[in-house]
């Protein structure tokens, strides 16, 4: 399988990073490069084999569902780039 | 007493103890070796002032007879761990300014324990690399470099290894006494094997993520970077620890990995899988491997041939499996609630252009490859087989374990390179990462110990994998090692004042 510029776009599209017209060819090349790499994969038989779930077996712990932890609202909005009254602030998105 | 850099971990805590010396006499001598050392750009960020305020408070843990094996050893911190009021970036520009108002649960032991923090370092960026040359903050410069025909030194700059190279250049060039790394695929071992020094990552769960900036989640753990490996087994049961925190941490005591390290591992069964002898592999590798198996089988271990038959395919797999988890963990850098943040169309513009200013090459080919590897209709073709592929190379290593109790590989397929040289081929700087990856996707402790050096003097270091949570047989054996190899070389010095 191979991406093509079409597909580029597609894919940083849904990854939410911009990409300018003229980076897509190389960045197909480089992404081919790679998915022609990890396709000898295919030549590994899995049937029957069950996709891995966590390396280590172990039960997800379970507790109490309590509120034991919060009121860190300043500390939360420290580091925003932008923040109005209490909140992070965005680009409006409702006209 | 001017040479309290160059002490061992355990001789600093020595020290310290007798009173040969203070932690704050220590702690500046090498804030000073830092200054000097800047070229190197192992650091990032030099936190002076606290380091010596938290060598006075180590003082008076050791005054007070609370001191631990940690306390008053200067550490450096990979900048990927969350120090709270302290840049904490992973080396990236789209967490541009970032100072967390927590701190990791790893650092936290440490600090508990009375260590202290000398910086952070530079690192790949989000821990993606071998070389360290994808920092925004720039390449590090490995302390060691190649001596010529005629005994001179090379002039060029070679890389530490990644994604842990301030680390690794932070200790080796004796500006810490050790330092904190982390391991998705080799990032720990790799840049310890590069650099003359023992670095060692545990098994998945034995410590707590919380706090450390994500990569891969199924895949990162934290470990020491140390000049020994009775360094390491004291600074790991400091940063151990069953986190509430992190649901994958586990519910185990950590035992004294001191106490492990017996010198005895008469009758220790070491494995020796062939498929690690890959086409291609300089024969000074291979020397060295086989070198390493006559130390332990002359120590008494009985060595047996083992095989691992889905080696070859770990690579392929882990750069499946990584991008997939980083490109959904890196969904949360979007401008919004820190770091960088770059106008644009509206909301969606703003999110794109902040990720594709703020995210260096590397990181965005390994998310796009992530998004797609995880898009509808690729998503069995590539993410399911290669979770499976993962559940054949953890059984592969579950076989073995049957056999033996620890396994003896080299820990990667050459020393360090010139800077520059594989940055333009980003499947050959991946291959730096055979050897470690596979032991990364089976959660398996694993450490690399400094065994020889290369024929241009560069060092070398072969890797011991290890049972899961059976840390201790594995630093018995790497303890062993280390005796056998004997490598007492360091770099010699060509930066700051000549």
């Amino acid at each position: 399988m191979s991406v093509d510029i079409k597909t580029v776009a597609k894919i940083a599209d849904l990854a939410r990073i911009a990409v300018r017209e003229e980076e897509l060819a190389p960045l197909a090349g480089e992404l081919n490069n790679i998915l022609d790499w990890i396709e000898q994969l295919s030549e590994v038989n899995t049937d029957g084999v069950a996709p891995m779930t966590s390396v280590v077996e172990v039960d997800l712990p379970w507790r109490a569902d309590k509120v034991t932890d919060g009121g860190y609202r300043d500390d939360i909005l420290a580091n925003a780039p932008s923040t109005e009254h209490g909140f992070f602030s965005v680009p409006k998105v409702i006209e | 007493m001017s040479e309290l850099t160059r002490l061992t971990l355990a001789e600093a805590r020595d020290g310290l103890a007798k009173g040969d010396f203070t932690a704050r006499e220590m702690t500046a001598q090498h804030l000073k070796a830092m200054e000097q050392g800047r070229e190197l750009n192992s650091y990032i960020v030099e936190t002076a002032d606290m380091a010596l305020d938290m060598a006075d408070k180590a003082d008076h843990m050791i005054r007070g007879g609370n001191a631990t094996g940690m306390t008053g050893i200067p550490v450096a911190v990979k900048d990927l761990y969350c120090t709270k009021d302290v840049h904490s970036c992973s080396a990236s520009h789209i967490l541009n300014g970032f100072k967390p108002k927590y701190e990791s649960t790893v650092t936290a032991n440490l600090w508990q324990d009375g260590a202290v923090m000398l910086g952070k370092t530079n690192m790949d960026e989000f821990a993606m690399g071998s070389s360290n040359e994808t920092s925004f903050y720039g390449p590090v410069k490995n302390p060691w470099r190649a001596t010529k025909a005629d005994g001179t030194l090379d002039s060029r700059d070679y890389v530490p290894g990644g994604s842990s190279g301030g680390s690794v250049a932070a200790v080796a060039g004796h500006m810490a006494i050790a330092a904190t790394g982390t391991d998705t695929g080799g990032s720990i071992r790799q840049p310890a094997a590069f650099t003359g020094l023992v670095g060692m990552k545990p098994t998945y769960g034995r410590c707590s993520r919380w706090g450390m900036i994500a990569f891969a989640s199924s895949l990162d753990q934290a470990g020491p970077i140390t000049r020994t490996v009775r360094d390491a087994a004291i600074m790991m049961e400091s940063m151990a620890s069953y986190d509430v925190k992190d649901s994958t941490s586990v519910e185990r005591t950590v035992p004294n990995y001191e106490h492990a390290l017996t010198g005895d591992i008469r009758g220790m069964k070491i494995g020796i899988p062939k498929e690690y002898r890959m086409d291609g592999m300089p024969d000074e590798i291979e020397k060295l491997w086989q070198q390493g198996i006559a130390w332990l089988k002359d120590a008494g271990a009985e060595i047996i041939d083992i095989s691992l038959p889905h080696t070859k395919y770990a690579l392929p797999t882990y750069y499946i499996v990584a991008p997939a988890e980083a490109s959904s963990n890196l969904a949360r850098y979007d401008g919004v609630k820190y770091g960088l943040r770059v106008e644009g169309d509206g909301l969606p513009g703003m999110y794109k252009n902040t990720r594709a200013e703020g995210f260096g090459d590397e990181v965005k080919r390994r998310i796009l490859i992530g998004t797609y590897v995880l898009s509808a209709g690729y998503y069995d073709a590539y993410y399911l087989k290669a979770q499976k592929i993962r559940t054949l190379i953890a059984q592969d290593f579950a076989k073995a374990y049957e056999q033996v109790d620890v396994i003896l590989t080299p820990t990667a397929p050459s020393a360090a390179f010139a800077m520059g040289e594989k940055s333009d081929d980003p499947i050959a700087m991946y291959l730096n990462d055979v050897f470690t990856v596979p032991a990364s996707l089976a959660g398996l402790p694993a450490i690399s110990v400094p065994a020889g050096l290369s024929a241009d003097a560069m060092p070398l270091g072969l890797q011991l994998i290890g049972r899961a949570f059976d840390e201790e047989t594995m630093f018995r054996a790497a303890h062993v090692l280390e005796h056998a190899a004997g490598f007492t070389a360091t770099p010699k010095v060509w930066w700051g004042e000549k």
